[in-house]
This record gives C-alpha cells, sequence and structure tokens, in this order.
C-alpha cells in the first residue's frame, strides 16, 4: 500500500474515533445527577436565577442543539466556558497541558534509562543470577499499577527518608520568572538551575510511579530481542575482531534490536499518559488529570468535554505518530 | 612449527554429548588447509573453537589451541580475544547476515583497526580504500558509504573478505565461504579468495563439502566423521590414494573424480558402520580413562 | 545422563512456576476465607469509632492499646478490622466484575475475530474509541453519572475493560480461524455457531483464563482508586482505597493507618497477577 493511502486511511479512523469520543463524553455527562448550576450558585438561590443562568451556558436547550452548538464552536476552536471558573475552557486545558506533557515525557525517559538499563544488563549476565534477579524485578514492576507504586514511593521518599516532596509541582513560595507553562523546560532554557532542581524535587516520584511499569515492559521486551539479536551472525562476526562482551552488545545488538522495541513503546506511552490523571490526584501535581478529576467532582461540563477530548487527541495522536513512524521506518511496508 | 595448532581438541555440550573427539591438526604460515566432512561432523565447531566464538552451551574439556605457540585456551578471555582479532580472522558463510544492517560499510571493515589495534581513523580509511579495489569493487568511496541492504550478495562476500583481510591476519577461518552464493558468483569468489591468500601469505583453514574445491585451493587436508579426524593428509595423496575406507568413500561419491555420468554416489552403509564402530570404541576408550 | 540433566532443567523452571502459582493462590485463598468470616475474625467493629482512641500504633510500639493490633486511625476506628472488612468489597468487585467483564469481551472478541465482517468493523473501531479515553477519567466519570455504591464500580470496570477481553481475544479468534482446522470443521458440514463455540472457544480459553485473573487485579485496583478519589461506596464503609486515602493525608502523623491497608492491596494485586502469569506459563506449550 502507498505510504499516502495508509496516511490517509490512518487520518480517517483518527477522526472517527475522535467523533465517537465527543458523542460519547458529550452525552454521558450530560446524564449525571446534579444541577452543575445549582452547585455553583450560593444556597438560596431561586429556581430563576438558576433558570437565567442555565439559559446563559446553553443549558436550558434540547441535548441535541447543545451537541450541535458544541460541536460548531470545537470545530472553530472554541470548547466553551468553564462553568466553575468562567473562563475559556481551551484556555485552562492549554495552560495545564505543559504541566502533564512535561511530566510523562519525564517519565517515558526515566523508563527508557531504566528499562534499557535493566534490559543491557540482563544481556550482558545472560543466563546468570543477576538475569533471574533482573527478570523477577520486571515481573514485579509490571504485576503492580502506577497508582500503588506512588503510594510505595510517597512512604519511601516521603516519609521514611524524607528527599523528594510528595505534593504539588513547585514550592509554592518561590518566585517563578516563567512566561510560558513549560517550567522545567523553561527553568534549563533560563539556567534557573535553582528552580529546576526543585522542579524535578517534585516531579521525581509522580513520574518515578509512572515509569515504573513502562520500564518492565522496555526492560523484557529489549532484553528478549537484544537476546535473539546476539546470536546473530553479524555479532559473532564482532566477537572475532577481539571485541568484549560488553562493546559487542551496545556497538552491534543494540540499535538492531532498540527497533521493534520502540514501536512498542509508543503505544505503551498512551497507556502512561492515561496514568497521569490519577498519579497526578496522589501527588497533588497541578496538570490536565488533577484539573479533571476537579472537574467530575464540580460537574463543569464544558471542562469536561474538553479534556476528554484533549486526552483523545493525545492518544490518538500517539498511535498515529507511532504508526506512521513505523512504516517509514519499515521499508518493507512502505513499498509492499 | 606450525602457525596454528590444535592438539587433541575435545568439545562437548555442556549436557555430555561429545561433538569433537580428540581433534589435532597443524596449518603451517602460508598453508591452505581443507576441512572437509558429511554435515554436522563439527568443521564449523573447530573454526569457531579457533576464533574463540564457541556458543555458550558448549565447552572445551581437554586439549590445546596454539596460535603462534600460544594456547588459546589456557589466556584469561580479554587477552584471548585480542589476540584472535590481531592474528586471526573470520570469513563467514553468509555474507547476507553477516554485515550489521544498521552500519555502513565503511566502519564494518575498519572498526577492528581502529577500535582494537590502535589505528588512526584517516589511516583505516585508506586502507579500507585500498582493500575494497583489491578486491575489485568499483566505485570503493560509493561502497563505504553504503548500507548492507543497497549490496547484492556478491558484493557483500567481497566486503567481508576484505573486511577478514584488512588487518593483514596469518590465519584466516573460511567457513564454506561461497555456498551462500550464486553459482555464477561462487568461482568468482572463491577465486578472489585464493588469490589473496597467496598475495598476502595467509594461513587459510577451509571448510567445505567440495572436494573440487579442496583440489584446486587447498594443499592439506582434514577429513571428519562425528567430530573425529580420520584422515589427515596432502591434498595430492589424498587425490591419488586416500588412506581411510570413509574418505575413500568421500571420494568415490563425487562424481567429478571417478565417472562424471554416475552421478553422486551414496557412500556405502558398510563403511559407514565401520566408521561408527571407530568412533564407538574411540568414545569407550575415552570413558576407561 | 545428558537426558537426567535436561529433566532436572525443565523441572527447575517448573518448580518456580509452580511456587509462584502456589504462594499467589494460597494469598487469595486465605482473602476469601478472611471476606467469608469478616464478621467473626474481625476484633472490633470497622465502623465504631472512638476519638479517645484516635491514631493509636500498632501493637509493638509505646502507646498501643491491647486488642488494636494495627492500631486504629484518626477516627479510632481499628485499622486490622477496617482491612478484613474491606477484602468483602475488594473481592466482592474482582470476582463480580473480572467475570462478566470477561463474558462481554470476550464474546465480543469473539465474534468480531471470528464473523469478521462488518460485525468486526464495529466492533474494532468502538475498540479504537474505549481506547481513546482516559480509563481512570473514565471512570470517575461513570461513578459520577452511575451514583457511588458497589453496582455502579461494577458497571463502570465492565463498561470500561470489555476491551481488553475484545481485543485479545479477537486477535486469537483471527488466528486460530486461518488455521486448517477449522476450515476442515467447515467441509465436515459445522455450522458458523457450531465451529466458533466447539473449534475456536476452546483454543482461545487459556487466554481468556489468564485474561480473568488479571482483570480481578485490576478489578481491585480501580475500586481503590474511586474509593481514593472518594467517588467509591459511601466514605465511611471500610474500603482498601478509601482508608489509603485517609493514610495518605496523614501519612506523617500516622503511617500505620497507609501502610497496612497498602501493603494488604500491593499483595493482592501482586497475587492475582502473578496467578495469571504463573497459569499462562502452565498454559504455554514450549515451557509444558
Ligand atoms: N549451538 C549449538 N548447540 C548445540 N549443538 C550444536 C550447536 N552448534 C552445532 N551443534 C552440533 O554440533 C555438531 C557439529 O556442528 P557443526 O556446525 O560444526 O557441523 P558442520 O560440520 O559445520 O556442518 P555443516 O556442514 O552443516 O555446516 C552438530 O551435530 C550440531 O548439531
Ligand atoms: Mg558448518
Amino acid at each position: 500500500m502507498p505510504f499516502l493511502r495508509i496516511l490517509f486511511v490512518r487520518l480517517l479512523t483518527t477522526a472517527i474515533t475522535l467523533a465517537g469520543v465527543a458523542v460519547i463524553v458529550f452525552f454521558v455527562i450530560r446524564v449525571v445527577p446534579g444541577n452543575p448550576i445549582a452547585m455553583m450558585l450560593p444556597p438560596g438561590a431561586t429556581e430563576e436565577d438558576i433558570a437565567r443562568l442555565s439559559a446563559l451556558y446553553g443549558l436550558d436547550k434540547p441535548m441535541i442543539t447543545q451537541f450541535g452548538i458544541w460541536i460548531a464552536g470545537v470545530m472553530q476552536g472554541d470548547f466553551g466556558t468553564s462553568i466553575t471558573t468562567r473562563q475559556p475552557v481551551l484556555n485552562l486545558v492549554l495552560g495545564r497541558l505543559p504541566a502533564t506533557l512535561e511530566l510523562s515525557i519525564m517519565a517515558l525517559v526515566m523508563a527508557m534509562i531504566l528499562g534499557g538499563a535493566a534490559a543491557l544488563t540482563g544481556t550482558r549476565f545472560r543466563g546468570g543470577r543477576t538475569e533471574g534477579a533482573i527478570d523477577v524485578a520486571n515481573g514485579m514492576a509490571l504485576s503492580v499499577p502506577d497508582f500503588l507504586w506512588g503510594l510505595v514511593l510517597i512512604l519511601l521518599f516521603g516519609v521514611l527518608m524524607p528527599v523528594f516532596h510528595i505534593s504539588g509541582r513547585v514550592t509554592p513560595s518561590l518566585d517563578l520568572p516563567f512566561t510560558t507553562n513549560f517550567y522545567l523546560f523553561e527553568s534549563l532554557i533560563r539556567l534557573r538551575f535553582d528552580l529546576w532542581a526543585d522542579l524535578v524535587a517534585h516531579m521525581f516520584m509522580p513520574a518515578l510511579a509512572l515509569a515504573i511499569p513502562l520500564a518492565a515492559i522496555i526492560g523484557q521486551l529489549l532484553k528478549q530481542s537484544l537476546k535473539e539479536t546476539m546470536n546473530l551472525d553479524y555479532v559473532t562476526l564482532a566477537r572475532t575482531k577481539g571485541y568484549g562482551e560488553t562493546r559487542v552488545i551496545l556497538r552491534e545488538a543494540l540499535r538492531n534490536a532498540a527497533l521493534p522495541t520502540l514501536t512498542l513503546v509508543g503505544v505503551q506511552f498512551t497507556f502512561l499518559i492515561g496514568g497521569t490523571v490519577i498519579i497526578e490526584r496522589l501527588f497533588s501535581y497541578e496538570g490536565l488529570g488533577n484539573m479533571a478529576i476537579d472537574a467530575v467532582i464540580n460537574r463543569d461540563l464544558p471542562l469536561i468535554q474538553g479534556i476528554v477530548i484533549l486526552f483523545a487527541v493525545i492518544f490518538t495522536g500517539v498511535n498515529l505518530i507511532v504508526d506512521l513512524l513505523y512504516t517509514v521506518l519499515n521499508p518493507r511496508l512502505r513499498h509492499g | 612449527m606450525s602457525f596454528l595448532s590444535i592438539r587433541n581438541l575435545s568439545v562437548r555440550l555442556k549436557k555430555g554429548q561429545p561433538l569433537l573427539r580428540r581433534v589435532s591438526l597443524d596449518v603451517s604460515a602460508g598453508e591452505v588447509r581443507g576441512l572437509v566432512g558429511e554435515s554436522g561432523a563439527g568443521k564449523s565447531m573447530i573454526g569457531k573453537a579457533v576464533l574463540g566464538i564457541l556458543p555458550p552451551s558448549i565447552e572445551v574439556t581437554e586439549g590445546e589451541i596454539l596460535l603462534d605457540g600460544v594456547d588459546l585456551l589456557r589466556l584469561p578471555p580479554a587477552l584471548r580475544r585480542k589476540r584472535i582479532g590481531a592474528l586471526a580472522a573470520l570469513i563467514p558463510q553468509d555474507p547476507l547476515t553477516a554485515l550489521n544492517p544498521s552500519h555502513r560499510i565503511g566502519p564494518q571493515i575498519t572498526d577492528r583497526l581502529v577500535d582494537i589495534l590502535g589505528w588512526t581513523r584517516a589511516n583505516a580509511d585508506a586502507r579500507a580504500r585500498e582493500l575494497l579495489s583489491e578486491v575489485q569493487i568499483p566505485d570503493p568511496d560509493r561502497v563505504l558509504r553504503s548500507y548492507p541492504h543497497e549490496l547484492s550478495g556478491g558484493m557483500r562476500q567481497r566486503i567481508l573478505i576484505a573486511s577478514a583481510f584488512a588487518a593483514e591476519p596469518k590465519l584466516i577461518v573460511a567457513d564454506e565461504p561461497t555456498t551462500a552464493l550464486d553459482v555464477t558468483v561462487q568461482k568468482q569468489i572463491l577465486k578472489l579468495i585464493a588469490g589473496m591468500q597467496t598475495r598476502h601469505g595467509t594461513a587459510l583453514l577451509f571448510v567445505t563439502h567440495d572436494l573440487g574445491v579442496v583440489s584446486k585451493v587447498c594443499q592439506k587436508l582434514s577429513v571428519l566423521y562425528a567430530g573425529m579426524v580420520v584422515e589427515d593428509t596432502s591434498v595430492a595423496d589424498f587425490f591419488a590414494a586416500p588412506r581411510h575406507a570413509y574418505s575413500a568413500a568421500l571420494l568415490a561419491a563425487t562424481p567429478k573424480y571417478t565417472d562424471p555420468a554416475a552421478g553422486l554416489q551414496p557412500v556405502p552403509e558398510a563403511v559407514i558402520a565401520a566408521v561408527q564402530a571407530e568412533v564407538a570404541a574411540f568414545d569407550r576408550r575415552a570413558a576407561h580413562g | 545422563m545428558a537426558e537426567a540433566k535436561a529433566i532436572d532443567g525443565r523441572s527447575l523452571v517448573r518448580r518456580r512456576a509452580g511456587l509462584r502459582l502456589w504462594l499467589s493462590a494460597s494469598w487469595l485463598g486465605l482473602l476469601c476465607l478472611v471476606a467469608l468470616f469478616a464478621p467473626w475474625i474481625a476484633p472490633k467493629d470497622p465502623l465504631a469509632q472512638d476519638l479517645f482512641l484516635g491514631r493509636l500504633p500498632p501493637f509493638w510500639m509505646p502507646g498501643a492499646e491491647p486488642g488494636y493490633l494495627l492500631g486504629t486511625d484518626s477516627l479510632g476506628r481499628d485499622v486490622l478490622s477496617r482491612i478484613v472488612h474491606g477484602a468483602r468489597v475488594a473481592l466482592a468487585v474482582a470476582l463480580i466484575a473480572g467475570t462478566i467483564t470477561c463474558l462481554i469481551g470476550a464474546t465480543l472478541g469473539l465474534l468480531a475475530g471470528f464473523l469478521r465482517g462488518w460485525v468486526d468493523m464495529i466492533i474494532s473501531r468502538m475498540i479504537d474509541i474505549w481506547m481513546a479515553f482516559p480509563p481512570v477519567l473514565f471512570s470517575i466519570l461513570l461513578i459520577a453519572v452511575l451514583g457511588p455504591g458497589l453496582v455502579s464500580i461494577i458497571i463502570a470496570i465492565v463498561v470500561i475493560d470489555w476491551t481488553r477481553f475484545a481485543r485479545v481475544v479477537r486477535a486469537e479468534a483471527m488466528a486460530q480461524g486461518a488455521m486448517d482446522y477449522v476450515a476442515s470443521a467447515r467441509v465436515a458440514g459445522r455450522g458458523r455457531p457450531g465451529t466458533m463455540v466447539r473449534e475456536i472457544l476452546p483454543n482461545v480459553l487459556p487466554t481468556i483464563v489468564v485474561l480473568l485473573t488479571l482483570e480481578m487485579g485490576i478489578a481491585v485496583i480501580v475500586e481503590a482508586i474511586l474509593s481514593f478519589v472518594n467517588l467509591s461506596i459511601s466514605t465511611d464503609d471500610p474500603t482498601w482505597g478509601g482508608m489509603i486515602s485517609e493514610g495518605r493525608t496523614s501519612v506523617h502523623q500516622a503511617w500505620w493507618v497507609l501502610v497496612f491497608p497498602l501493603v494488604t492491596l500491593f499483595l493482592t494485586v501482586l497475587a492475582f497477577s502473578q496467578l495469571g502469569e504463573g497459569l499462562k506459563d502452565r498454559f504455554d506449550p514450549v515451557l509444558r
């Protein structure tokens, strides 16, 4: 199949998926009991007040009409106004997105480092106790989800040996000179390493909790792939040239073994991003997921819709990119 | 004094099954020794033992492998690797799998020179270009920058030959270097290897199934059966009058040397039975002491 | 001799896998017993508050009160008794939600993978859409819609997690459907539903069982997460997630309120998943 055709088909299915998400989230949250308007007004507000505000937010119209208005707005980049904060949903969501992105990417990097190290060590000492220990650790890390790892980390590094912060994104008393919400990134650009260190000290545990299960997956897949690669002819040939085991693994095997693993990491990365919702809650990290839970609790319908759509866009986008990358990197698929 | 001298080398699966049974053979400097035997006889195993690439499931139980007088089996692993890398090289069987798909050709020829032998990059690059013209590859500069999948099987085998000769090794192990190639290319590659061997004066351990090739390239010959050397002789003597019944049958099985019309003859069962009895007797002796 | 060694090596692998299965199964069995007999086992009333006995430490620490083995929470409720009663909720959710999810997801996956065509089209698109939702947020949303309570949690888990079964079973059914024995069954005159149930289902059953075990572990976690964000059962009822949520806020004053339910939850999730992995090894023809 030619590349353009694959691209077209994938774009189409992505569009269908996003439309499906939009429909489901819109109608599901409208079944939520509890009138959001009544919740935001002070007690003692009259029926009239409620009706007036409902009309203001368009909540008095039939559901189908509301959906049409919302979708028309979304198409123009208008996601409506948050009921609790009365700010445009788009601004709120985009304001929180950098925090979640930074957390996810930090977690991804940690997972790759940890998983890569486990796989390389396991391959280097394959067949021995070290590999056995790594397998057991991987199995454990994989069996227990990020939420529980987060709690374990809080106990270990927040209480037992309090080296990291267990809540928030940054120490509130600090004076932040940032113009964007990509704090971690900007602190580096501005060479404010003091702020960077504070940000990392907050981000470390939530990122690690998200990273542990993914690290285990990377560790397992990459180790398996490496071990298979180590039996190939070109690796054997490199040994006869005088290279030692470690250098053979790093020079000859790693790059070829990494490609199949990378494509799987792409899909797993969306699961990691999904995990930020509860992990951000657990660590009171001011990202998208934490805002989402608040939005549900406050029945802030436009905000919930906006966040869910944004997550769906991120997920499908990551999957799309990974699929296309795979097609590009694999010449056989491109021409076949 | 031979450059490579294998003495009583026994190798077995760690689970116990013997694969090589007290193998002895010598390759003098500049000499070509053929290694023949049916599939599974252990020909490649000998090459792997010499080059220090026996699979982890396999262990050496006795014997020595003297490379330029030093027993490789007694050297610590790091020194052994260095010594083999400096003195010996491998021309592998399948050129399609023996090049790393994610590295360019250039570094795959020069890596040993730079990383192990400490050449400067410029010298190594010049050497690679020189080698590519020697193995008759047109446009060496383009080829050095290519990836393996952009080249044909014959080209890749030429590159592997160039790479094997890069460090001027004193010994090359060629493990059926032409079986994976087109028939038309096989002859050219064989000629190339023979020519390079003569010019560089490299000792060559040549693993093959093909007695025709042996007659053209080799001076000495070892015939292997079930990991046992049944005949060790000069090529001239072998074709004149093989001493062992098994080698005689092997020779008879190769049509060109008897009656071209007869086609490939199977080795007679009686001969197989006799040589298997020899192997069994050997194992009994080994078991008793 | 060679033979003997080979068998030795394999039995070692099996013994280790066996140990894992055995340990997980024992923990889960113990938990089932505890859940069944909770009212008799629990030393105290899990709901009884006593503000004078708030934040008592576990028995080995100074200041501990006899009878409160694992200490008390800020309202003076016995931690051990709450864990024991929490097992009821956890296991109920695991068993009920896991089974229903499995039935629905596996059926849809089987239909999609075996029938192909428009059935597969629709089910696959639905799976795509479901995969585009962040699962935790989705479950929180559903609980907000359905209102808190055990039934809501079970429904939420089923609605969200059926895709786990459908995806895998669909792929397996497709692979099985392409095999010769299925074609020959058809030739031999078996109808489509017959082929699906008699030929395909038995071959994907091991996978389904493994997935079911894993799903039970996931269900326990989902319940804990929902309790943690205060959306599970009513906040008084003892659930592990609810206890963890409370313990998280007072972790510096009374670590035991967090640690004991956390350890229980951790072991339970680990046991479900190790049980699944152990079963997978058992079913794997290579290892068997
Ligand atoms: N990695 C391995 N593990 C176990 N046994 C092996 C391994 N490699 C080779 N063997 C066994 O060792 C014996 C000798 O193998 P070897 O590869 O040396 O044969 P060969 O003479 O080179 O045969 P061919 O002509 O097919 O290449 C065979 O019986 C083979 O089954
Ligand atoms: Mg061979």
